[in-house]
């Protein structure tokens, strides 16, 4: 795993000392709210609803088990013993005070993380698949380009100021779990006739309130090309994106606006004059970071492990969550294990900090202390024996860690919403808790099948409602919370962007029309369709039928 | 036109507080000076903007508020939820106390 180097280390450092004289000019009264706003911005901190939110970065949403362990630290000693896991594969603290936000950064330096890249309109932290190194089907581990492409973002001196925030996700498998479809830029790794790995390059994807799937501006750049390639669209998105609408200022609205071949055209012009410059990485720097990234020392052994099997079959609870969530793993002998931060009822992303701990040790215990955060508010454990995985599932459980629920109907996505966010317009957690309730029947689950549900509290997409198999996005009419529903959205290597279904529910009716949903898809379903396979087949009359009837 | 008080988050730890009679600042919504019309209505908003709270103070706005009772109840829900704490956690903010 990538461990800081002495650049790493002062950068952050200062940037963290930096940080503490900011907030003492803000505390004296030397700078205003209105100079201090960007500045605390930069290092994470927002003024929500009720206090302020420090928004921690994990890199490429991959975590060591002694960051982890800090993160429950921090979280009992400058917050109120829980953080929330983000689909920005983050963690969000909701109520650190502002002059102990200083000592907290320090703390989270001493394990090598910060809040840098975590807001403001620059480069944000790159998001990736979080089962690289691990997944059966991925080409290559994406996470070293994911480092080459934190090391070239943070802090260029170039794109500090963009027009907007800007998001990058990285795939190294053909099946898509990091939405790269969805993000300003989104690369999927893939090889090309020669046989070469290299990367299709997406751009103007993205959520909010204009949401498009990105398009493809070039099919293939190999790995020494990709960053100046990608240093030539931030150049000719920062000359030509808007300044003048803050809701027409991303990528994709120029994108949108010009055509993707005129961006095209822009970018291999500009790329044409740096591509043979600083740029240009070549292979033994890129060696030196696929090796900062190489697999642990995994034990050869067979797939099959009698013992694992027997207690499959002896108890039907651990067989459940095996089923799952428990992925299957490159190396012969070993899972994935996905841990779901969605007990029934329950609030999805959170954990508390003595979760946190306990998913640290168990990392250094069964899975060479490796931890990985989802963009779908849970967490992984990516290298676990499969002789070790009842012995894990054992002990998870006993923390309410071991809801069997990956991908299915309770494992919703769901923004803080106006429970704590200071834009939201609409409570989403105690919809994704309720919907959690009535489908928490596990058998009821496994009929379903693989269902996403996703909710925002407000139209800037947090909760990713518009690639919801469902998506629900909370609005306020007259002063009432009241959601809009929308069908077919999907977040992977087959993106879509949902429709709206109709009129919005209010908070009384909409969970009976979730339900509904599911009852006529159970109804019109073919054999081994899900929910979006049925949707895609029939389209959205069905539905809409179901849930406006004659209205 | 409805009751307004001023609310505003407090600098030192973001906290929900609101403007008082004697131009403090209290956690809680009962102890805020209400304004019954227009003009009073700006003259709070006036006084909680004043350059030197800034580093008491941060964003403060007017809100419409209820009388119930004893009790001063914001009209939007959002500000309910401001006065109490996240719904989903009565164990924390205003409400656990």
């Amino acid at each position: 795993m990538y461990r800081y180097d002495d650049f790493d280390r002062q950068l952050v450092h200062e940037r963290t000392e930096q940080f503490r004289e900011q907030v003492k000019r803000r505390l004296a009264g030397d700078i205003t709210e209105e100079q201090f706003r960007p500045l605390r911005l930069m290092n994470g901190v927002y003024l929500q609803l009720h206090a302020y939110m420090l928004r921690v970065a994990v890199p490429y949403g991959t975590l060591r088990a002694d960051q982890l362990r800090q993160l429950g630290m921090i979280a009992r000693k400058y917050d109120k013993g829980y953080g929330h896991f983000t689909t920005r594969q983050n963690i969000q603290y909701n109520w650190p005070k502002l002059d102990e936000i200083p000592d907290a950064l320090l703390d989270l330096a001493k394990v090598e993380m910060h809040a840098i890249q975590t807001s403001g309109n620059c480069i944000r932290n790159t998001t990736t698949d979080q089962y690289a190194g691990a997944a059966a089907d991925e080409i290559e581990d994406p996470r070293p380009y994911c480092e080459l492409i934190r090391q070239w973002s943070t802090f260029h001196p170039e794109f500090t100021y963009l027009p907007r925030k800007f998001k990058i996700a990285v795939t190294g498998s053909p099946n898509d779990r990091a939405a790269v479809k969805v993000h300003d830029i989104g690369l999927r790794m893939h090889q090309n006739d020669a046989g070469e790995t290299g990367f299709e390059v997406i751009v103007g994807g993205g959520l909010g309130r204009t949401p498009f799937v990105g398009k493809t501006i070039r099919d293939f750049i190999g790995k020494n090309d990709l960053f100046s390639y990608l240093e030539a669209i931030l150049r000719v998105y920062n000359r030509f994106g808007r300044r003048d609408n803050k809701y027409k200022a991303r990528i994709k609205i120029l994108v949108h606006e010009e055509g993707i071949d005129k961006i095209r055209e822009l970018v291999e012009e500009e790329w044409t004059q740096i591509k043979d410059g600083s740029l240009r990485v070549d292979d033994a720097e890129i060696a030196h970071y696929i090796e900062q990234f190489a697999p642990p020392a995994f034990e050869a052994m067979s797939d099959d492990d009698t013992d694992f099997e027997r207690h499959k079959a002896e108890n039907r609870r651990f067989a459940n969550w095996v089923r799952s969530n428990v992925i299957e793993h490159k190396q012969p002998g070993y899972a994935i294990a996905n841990v779901s931060l969605k007990p029934i009822g329950g609030i999805p992303g959170d954990a508390t900090d003595t979760q946190m701990e306990l998913v640290a040790d168990l990392s250094e215990k069964y899975s060479f202390a490796d931890v990985r955060v989802t963009h779908e508010q849970n967490l992984v454990l990516p290298h676990v024996k499969k002789a070790d995985l009842f012995a894990l599932w054992s002990e998870l459980d006993a923390a309410e860690l071991g809801t069997a629920n990956l991908g299915y109907v309770t494992d919703i996505i769901s923004c803080p919403g106006l429970d704590y966010c200071a834009l939201a317009t609409a409570r989403s957690i105690p919809l994704s808790q309720r919907i959690s309730e009535r489908f928490g029947d596990l058998d009821r689950q496994h009929d379903i099948g693989e269902l996403k549900i996703k909710i925002s509290g407000c139209i800037n997409a947090c909760g990713h409602h518009h690639v919801g198999h469902i998506g629900i996005l909370g609005l306020d009419k007259r002063g009432k919370e009241f959601y809009q529903i929308t069908l077919g959205g999907d977040a992977s290597q087959d993106a879509s962007i949902g429709k709206i279904a109709g009129a919005g529910f209010s908070e009384a009716e909409v969970v009976d029309a979730i339900e509904s949903l599911v009852t006529k898809y159970i109804d019109i379903r073919e054999s081994g369709e899900r929910f979006i396979d049925t949707y895609r087949r029939v389209g959205m009359d069905p539905f809409k039928e179901v849930l406006y009837g004659d209205r | 036109m409805s009751l307004q008080v001023v609310t505003a988050n407090r600098l030192e730890d973001g906290l929900v507080v609101f403007l008082t009679s004697d131009g403090s600042w209290s956690e809680n919504i009962n102890d805020a000076r209400t304004a019954e019309d227009k003009e009073a209505a700006n003259a709070l908003l006036a006084e909680a903007s004043a350059p030197e709270l800034d580093t008491v103070i941060v964003g403060p706005y007017l809100i419409d508020v209820e009388q119930q009772g004893a009790d001063l109840v914001p009209t939007k829900y959002r500000e309910v939820l401001r006065t109490k704490g996240p719904s989903v956690r009565e164990d924390l903010g205003y409400q656990a106390v």
